[in-house]
């Protein structure tokens, strides 16, 4: 099924699709007749889909014929489906427009469960195209076949099986809307084998019917005007920022109604770089790794205004607890999640952008009718005498070993202002959320709800397929690094040069971290031995992966590494950072425990200790 | 927890009626009773879900519900404002000796007899859950040989429909 590629030389940058040219594609609307597949790529060209990252089998092979016509879509051939799934996440995430990945059925379609539930979870425009067995063989136990749908229908927006090929058009033009307008997700296109070979026609664009979706976007002024009123008369308010401001690509918006209230801002694991770290109003990262001051500006809130944010368990701690005397203003384009978790004194279902434009407007005009301003200043004094006495901050580790923070934060300094950075999931993620300075949207990928060990390569190569241009750099974990590297090959080979740094502990520290804290430092099984075997060499097995390998063992080689690994630009870069196991992740919120016993490094409860 | 009736217009697709279930079992929610049939417009069928649920998971199934792309409508009928009824087929050992009583509690509850053997009879009867659990422990004497029942349907009083405004 391979093709025979080689590897592109030193400095030449392989062009996406050589081969040879296709027929001219017909004029719009004029119905030809094609093949199924040569509908599906039609219509996949017609959508706007300029990459695919695949793999093919048995019963989506007759899309690969088309699809090496193409001309508009390049295919990326991965290594494994899972792969292929997060590479369209990161492709989406990084670039905002619908990410596509293609598998064949049975086994190539359930590797894509995993990176489905995990764009579901993290609401990612991604379009997955499945092959099915032919219509005649479904529901047999035919070879490789599985339920797809079945098995995808709670961990995706929608998904189709299209079982007559004059509905391919509609299908892809259906999934591509659904993906990616209201509360964007993943929708599943699985298509039988033989439904791609008839013959069938081809028009464009096709009419979509789906009379049962229709996303709010404006949102309802009354409401808004009741959001401006407690904005306007709150004493200790805070913005909550969430992701959906980055995906309704309000961060303008977002900039102008914080600067023209002076509200602080906190921004959770997916709002990282939706507002400047560097800005004085931002407190940070909330939840269970958040600063002192985001967590406690939380927890002594009057009011909570939630823009594109979901309450999730990770920022509000123990429920019961959590913001105790605020009230909430709940924006989000789902109406499902306000008042899932935390009841909204104000729901406003709308897209973000329009919400918070209006937002301002109503401030604005609320203040003037007023005629009377309400005083941040000893909201602030508070929150910065926090932020002062607790700032973000690492501990050399007393070992002599290198500091995986440090790492980190030297690769946030010496990397350009547009560096874009992915994570896998662990203590690294958590380090590279805290320790890496993000200024604007689309900086940050990483895998929030579902917590996917192994995103950050996958996810980094669809990245950097998506925005060629910058530098992406994959920060992972040596555990994460194990599950998914193998898709260094596929980068090496289609000329996408990321650079992973393998925060190498050693173990799978974050499941270390809790064992020291919550299991009497009982180590059940979270030696991988990288560091006692060096199994494996993480610089050969780069080398052997056709990437650069380097290393670096202590703080001096650090800055030197990362220059050299800036430096080379024709091929993919891993460096092994060998760091001290016993790092730990702090400040911290132990799983169960309500926000205000947030400690920040261990045994040091600021909020706790505090007279209230 | 109280019972409450929705009636949820959906696509008449393949799936639908597994993505509504599935959904209600993965959010931890029981259906009580579950009901699926066309209606007056051919691309429309109509599903009447009976649920125990508290008034806030209640809010927050519907809104789960409302996101399935293929769910049109849905619309919670207030029972004293609706007709809700539910059949029921019961097969009633009732030999010579006691079938004239059988047949007078038949009466009674405006049931009728579909079939007759020698040793049983065969009930049909319609209504509400509770007028049936009435005939039944009425019945039950002279012993239940077999019992189905279909889940409940509801409509709501008055001329207006629910239909009306889902079809654009």
């Amino acid at each position: 099924m391979t093709s025979a590629t080689s590897r592109p030389a030193p400095g030449e940058s392989p062009s996406p699709r050589p081969g040879p040219r296709p027929k001219p594609a017909p004029p719009s609307g004029a119905p030809v007749r094609v093949t199924g597949a040569q509908s599906l790529v039609r219509s996949l060209e017609a959508v706007g889909c300029e990459v695919v990252f695949g793999i093919p089998g048995g019963t989506i092979l007759p899309a690969y014929d088309p699809l090496l016509d193409s001309t508009k879509v390049r295919h990326v051939l991965v290594r494994h489906e899972q792969g292929a799934g997060h590479a369209a996440t990161g492709y989406a995430q990084a670039t905002g427009k619908v990410g596509v990945c293609m598998a064949t059925s049975g086994p190539g379609a359930t590797n894509l469960v995993t990176p489905l539930a995990d764009a579901n979870m993290d609401s990612v425009p991604v379009v997955a195209i499945t092959g099915q067995q032919t219509r005649g063989l479904i529901g047999t136990d035919a070879f490789q076949e599985a339920d797809i749908c079945g098995i995808t229908m709670p961990i995706t927006k929608h998904n189709f099986l299209v079982t007559d090929p004059a509905e391919i058009p509609r299908a892809i033009a259906e999934a591509f809307h659904l993906a990616s307008t209201g509360r964007p997700g993943p929708v599943l296109v699985d298509i039988p084998k033989d439904v791609l070979q008839e013959m069938t026609s081809f028009s464009w664009p096709p009419e979509l019917r789906l009379p049962g979706y229709r996303p709010t976007t404006r949102p309802h002024g009354k409401q808004v005007r009741e959001a401006a009123k407690l904005i306007a008369a709150a004493k200790r308010p805070v913005l909550y920022v969430g992701g959906g401001v980055i995906k309704a690509e309000a961060s303008a918006e977002l900039l102008r109604l914080a600067e023209e209230t002076k509200i602080p801002v906190v921004t959770t694991l997916m709002a990282r770089g939706a507002f400047p770290d560097s800005h004085p109003q931002h407190l940070g990262m909330p939840g269970m790794h958040g600063t002192v001051a985001a967590v406690a500006a939380m927890q002594k809130s009057d009011l909570l205004v939630a823009l594109g944010a979901r309450f999730d368990d990770r920022v509000t701690g123990q429920l019961s607890t959590f913001a105790p005397d605020a009230q909430v203003v709940h924006a989000d384009i789902d109406p499902a999640e306000i008042s899932k978790n935390r009841r909204a004194d104000v729901p406003i279902v709308g897209d973000c952008k329009e919400i918070i434009t209006e937002l301002i407007d109503a401030v604005r005009t609320e203040k003037e009718n007023s005629k009377r301003t309400v005083d941040l200043a000893p909201w602030w004094e508070q929150l910065d005498a926090l932020r002062g006495t607790f700032p973000l901050g690492y501990d050399w580790p007393e070992d002599g070993t290198l500091s995986p923070q440090y790492v980190i934060e030297r690769i946030g300094a010496l990397t350009p202002a547009d560096t874009l950075f992915t994570a896998g999931v662990g203590q690294h993620q958590m380090w590279a959320a805290q320790f890496i300075k993000y200024e604007s949207p689309r900086t940050w990928i990483n895998s929030g709800g579902l917590g996917t060990m192994g995103y950050a390569v996958p996810a980094a190569m669809g990245a950097k397929a998506g925005v060629p241009d910058v530098q992406v750099w994959a920060i992972d974990g040596d555990g994460c690094f194990q599950m998914t590297n193998q898709e260094l090959a596929t980068c090496a080979i289609e000329g996408i040069p990321i650079k992973v740094a393998v925060i190498n502990n050693g173990n799978l520290g974050m499941v270390r971290q809790w064992q020291t804290l919550f299991y009497g430092e009982r180590y059940s099984n979270t030696d991988l031995g990288t560091h006692k075997h060096r199994i494996p060499d993480f610089v050969l097995l780069a080398e052997a992966l056709g990437c650069a390998g380097l290393r670096a063992e202590s703080k001096e080689e650090v800055d030197a590494v990362i220059q050299q690994a800036m430096e080379i630009n024709d091929r993919p870069v891993v460096i092994d950072f060998v760091v001290g196991k016993d790092a730990q992740v702090w400040p911290m919120v132990a799983a169960g425990t309500g926000n205000s016993e947030i400690m920040a490094a261990r045994g040091i409860r600021p909020l706790f200790d505090e007279d209230e | 927890m109280t019972r409450h009736t929705l009636s949820v217009l959906v696509e008449d697709k393949p799936g639908v009626l597994a993505r509504v279930a599935g959904l209600f079992s993965r959010r931890g929610f029981n259906i009580e009773s579950l009901a699926v049939g066309r209606t007056e417009h051919p691309e429309i069928s109509r599903m009447t879900i009976v649920v125990s649920v508290d008034e806030l998971p209640l809010e927050q199934v519907t809104k789960q519900l409302n996101k399935l792309v293929n769910v049109i409508k849905i619309v919670e009928l207030e029972p004293a404002a609706s007709v809700q009824r539910q059949l029921l087929l019961v097969k009633v050992r009732a030999d010579a000796t006691v079938r004239s009583q059988v047949l007078e509690t038949v009466q009674l509850f405006r049931a009728k007899v579909v079939d007759v053997s020698p040793e049983a009879v065969t009930v049909e009867a319609t209504g509400t859950s509770e007028k049936l659990d009435a005939l039944l422990r009425m019945l039950e004497p002279y012993g239940l040989r077999e019992i189905v029942q279909s889940g409940m349907v509801a409509i709501g009083r008055g001329a207006r429909s629910i239909t009306a405004t889902a079809v654009r």
